[in-house]
C-alpha cells in the first residue's frame, strides 16, 4: 500500500485537485539541482540534470541554480563554473571542512536550510545512492513529495512539475505531482537524461552560504573509503560496450563465454536479475530495473528473454543486438539487431570472429 | 538488545503481468512475497541475534493479509511480530507510510523497549522508491546508514557501530552511534531456512495487530491518499517500440553466422568499430 504505485483516486476526489498553493509556499521559485560532489568530483548525473533542469526553468521562465557543499572552496569554484557552463545561472556555495564527506546528517541539514531559505519551487537529485539518501531525508524534513527515479520530467499547463517513473518493477509507467507542497522534489538515475552542451565562457551568480554545523556535533564519521578503481566493482552505466547474459546460457561455466567476449571488446560484462539469484553475478553486474540502467554504444544480450524489468534497464543504448534460441522472445521487441541462435554455441565463435577482425584493423592502422 | 526489522509484503513482481485493454496490473493469482531486501535485513538481524543476543521484532505495515508475511519472518527466527493495519492507511506515499511506520515504532519502543537497530530493506521490488527508510529515520532523529553492505562491528557496551557502505564510486567505512537505522543491501550470504519447530512455533504465534489510533496517530489526514503530498495522476504502459528487431539470418557454420552478426554491428554503427579497436587494444597487446 505504500509507495507511489497506489491506485489513481477517482476524478474529483481531493488528492487530485490543485487546490490554491497556501499562501506560504507561494514565494517558492527557481528550479534546482543539488550537485553530487564525491572526493572532489561532479557526479555527471548532476549536470545531465542541470540540462534537464534548463528546459523546466525555461519553461516555467525562473532562473536554473546549483547546490555545492564541500570543503575545498577552490574546487566548489571550478566546479561552480562547470555549472554555469552546463546551463546554471546561480550557484550556491556551502563550504565547511564537515562537508568533506558526504554524511547523511550534515548535508540533509545544509540542504533543508538553504532550500527554506532560499525557497526553490524544484528540487532535482541524482538517483544514486547519495542522491536518494539525502533525497530521502530532506524531502521528510520538508514534508513535501518527493518523485523517485523519474525517467521524464516536464511542466505541465498548471506549471506544475509532472515526474514520470516506473513502477511494479518497470511493468507501468506513472506520472506524479506535488501539488499543494513545495519544493517538488524529485530524482533522476544517471545517464537517463542526455549530457547538456556545454557552453564555455557563460558565467553566473555565486551566493556564498554559511553552514550552521560543527564537526564535533557530528555523530557519523567517516573512517575510509575504499575507491572502486582499487578494486573488481563494475563501472556499467558508464562503459561504451556491455555484454550480458541470461538464464539461457544454461549453466555458471557458460557464464565464462559473456566474460570472454566482454574482454575482447574491452567491454564490461553483466547479466539478468536470475543471475544474481542463482551466484553467477555479483549484484553490482545486475543489470534491469532493480540493478543498472545502462546507455552503452553497443549492447549484446546473450540468452535473455527480455523480460521487462531487464528492458527499462538497457532500453537507453544505442544499438542492441539479442541472441536468443526462442524467436518469440521478448526481446526481440525492443533489441535493433536479433539473431535465433544458441548463445553458448554462437558467443564463442562471435569472440573468435571480433579477435579476428579486431587485430587485422590493428594491422592495419 | 532489541532489533526491529520493517519488512513489506509485496507482489512477486517477476510475474506481474499487465492487462493488454486496460492497462492496469494483474494481480490476481500472482503470489506476494517478503520484499527480497527486507529479507536480507531480516537476515542480517538474525546473525547479529546469533552473535550477541538480541529480540528480534518484525514490523510490517499492510493489509490484515499481511500477517502471512510476519508469520514467515516468524518462521524464520523472529521473536515477535507486529501488523499496523488500518483502512486508513491506504494509497499511502513514501512520507505517509514513513509516518505511520514511525508512529508503531514509537510505540513498540514504549511496549518493548527502545530498538538499537532499525532494518530495512534497500527498497521495495514494487515502489522501488528506497525513500521509506530515510524517512522513518529523519522522523525519528536516528542516525541513517543507507545501502550497507557489511556490519563491519556492533559495540553495545560503546552504543557504537561501524559499517560498510556503498557509495557510487567506492565504500564508505562509517562509523556512528546507536540507535541508527540501517538499509541493507543485497546481501552476498543467503536467507536461513526455518526449522519445523519454529514454523509449527510460528503457525501459533499471536501477530500483534495495530491500528492508526493504538499507535497514537490522532490526525488521520496524516495518512493515506489525504497525508500523501504525491499524487498520482496517470498511470500507463511503456510504449513497445514500433519496429521490432531486425533479424540476421545466416546460414551455414557459427563462425559464418558470427561474421554476419559483426558485419550487421557495423553495418548499423559504423562509430563502434573504432571504439572496439581502442579498447580491444589495451585487452591485447
Amino acid at each position: 500500500m505504500a509507495d507511489a504505485a497506489k491506485p489513481a483516486p477517482a476524478k474529483g476526489g481531493r488528492a487530485n485537485t490543485k487546490k490554491e498553493l497556501p499562501e506560504h509556499f507561494k514565494a517558492y521559485k527557481h528550479v534546482w539541482v543539488a550537485v553530487e560532489i564525491e572526493h572532489g568530483s561532479v557526479h555527471s548525473v548532476s549536470f545531465e540534470l542541470l540540462g534537464e533542469g534548463r528546459k523546466l526553468a525555461d519553461k516555467r521562465g525562473v532562473e536554473l541554480a546549483a547546490v555545492l557543499m564541500g570543503d575545498d572552496r577552490e574546487a566548489l569554484g571550478q566546479a561552480a563554473q562547470d555549472c554555469f557552463e552546463y546551463g546554471a545561472d546561480c550557484v550556491y556555495i556551502a563550504c565547511d571542512p564537515a562537508l568533506k564527506h558526504y554524511r547523511n546528517e550534515t548535508s540533509t541539514q545544509v540542504l533543508t536550510d538553504i532550500v527554506n531559505t532560499y525557497q526553490p519551487e524544484i528540487l532535482l537529485l541524482g538517483a544514486t545512492n547519495l542522491g536518494r539518501d539525502l533525497a530521502g531525508s530532506v524531502a521528510t524534513t520538508l514534508k513535501t513529495g518527493l518523485t523517485a527515479d523519474s525517467t521524464e520530467l516536464a511542466i505541465d499547463e498548471d506549471g506544475s512539475l509532472a515526474a514520470t517513473r516506473p513502477t511494479f518493477g518497470g511493468s507501468l509507467l506513472c506520472t506524479i505531482f506535488t501539488l499543494n507542497f513545495r519544493p517538488q522534489m524529485a530524482t533522476v538515475r544517471p545517464r537517463v537524461m542526455a549530457m547538456p552542451e556545454r557552453e564555455e565562457g557563460r558565467s553566473g551568480r555565486i551566493v556564498e552560504f554559511a553552514p550552521n554545523i560543527v564537526e564535533d556535533d557530528v555523530v557519523t564519521k567517516v573512517l575510509d573509503f575504499i575507491d572502486d578503481r582499487d578494486s573488481d566493482t563494475a563501472a556499467l552505466p558508464y562503459a561504451d560496450v556491455v555484454v550480458a547474459g541470461g538464464l539461457g546460457l544454461g549453466s555458471v561455466e557458460n557464464f565464462q563465454l559473456v566474460k570472454e567476449l566482454a574482454a575482447v571488446l574491452g567491454a564490461e560484462y553483466g547479466g539478468s536479475r536470475p543471475l544474481v539469484q542463482k551466484d553467477w553475478i555479483t549484484s553490482d553486474r545486475q543489470i534491469g530495473q532493480t540493478g543498472k540502467t545502462i546507455r552503452p554504444r553497443l549492447y549484446i544480450a546473450a540468452g535473455i528473454s527480455g523480460a521487462i524489468q531487464h528492458r527499462v534497464g538497457v532500453e537507453g543504448a544505442d544499438l542492441i543486438l539479442a541472441i536468443n534460441t526462442d524467436p518469440n522472445a521478448p526481446i526481440f521487441e525492443f533489441a535493433h539487431l536479433g539473431i535465433v541462435a544458441d548463445a553458448v554455441t554462437l558467443l564463442p565463435a562471435l569472440t573468435q570472429a571480433f579477435a579476428r577482425r579486431l587485430r587485422v584493423t590493428r594491422m592495419a592502422s | 538488545m532489541h532489533i526491529v526489522v520493517c519488512i513489506k509484503q509485496v507482489p512477486d513482481s517477476a510475474q506481474i503481468r499487465v492487462h493488454p485493454v486496460t492497462n492496469t496490473i494483474m494481480r490476481q493469482g500472482v503470489p506476494t512475497i517478503i520484499n527480497p531486501y527486507d529479507l536480507f535485513a531480516l537476515e542480517e538481524a538474525l546473525r547479529l541475534k546469533d552473535r550477541l543476543g538480541a529480540t528480534v521484532t518484525a514490523l510490517c505495515m499492510g493489509p490484515p493479509t499481511a500477517s502471512e508475511s510476519l508469520r514467515k519472518a516468524l518462521t524464520f527466527g523472529a521473536d515477535r511480530a507486529v501488523l499496523l493495519t488500518d483502512r486508513y492507511f491506504a494509497g499511502s506515499d513514501t512520507l505517509a507510510t514513513s509516518y505511520a511506520l514511525s508512529m508503531a515504532l514509537t510505540k513498540i519502543g514504549e511496549e518493548f523497549g527502545t530498538p538499537e537497530i532499525v532494518f530495512t530493506g534497500k527498497q521495495t521490488i514494487d515502489g522501488d522508491t528506497a525513500q521509506v527508510g530515510p524517512g522513518i529515520a529523519s522522523r525519528l532523529k536516528l542516525n541513517q546508514l543507507t545501502y550497507i553492505s557489511k556490519i563491519v562491528a556492533t559495540d553495545l557496551e560503546a552504543g557504537r557501530i561501524t559499517v560498510e557502505r556503498r557509495a557510487e564510486t567506492g565504500t564508505q567505512v562509517l562509523a556512528t552511534r546507536l540507535p541508527v537505522l540501517i538499509t541493507m543491501l543485497e546481501a552476498t550470504n543467503e536467507m536461513r531456512r526455518g526449522t519445523i519447530a519454529q514454523a509449527l512455533e510460528a503457525a501459533r504465534a499471536e501477530i500483534i495487530t495495530w491500528n492508526a489510533s493504538d499507535v497514537g496517530i490522532e490526525d488521520l489526514t496524516r495518512c493515506g491518499l489525504r497525508g500523501s503530498p504525491t499524487i498520482v495522476k496517470k498511470v500507463f504502459a511503456p510504449t513497445a517500440r514500433s519496429e521490432a528487431a531486425e533479424m540476421i539470418a545466416a546460414e551455414g557454420t557459427m563462425d559464418a553466422k558470427a561474421r554476419a552478426v559483426i558485419d550487421a554491428i557495423f553495418a548499423r554503427a559504423p562509430g563502434v568499430e573504432d571504439d572496439l579497436t581502442a579498447q580491444a587494444l589495451h585487452h591485447y597487446v
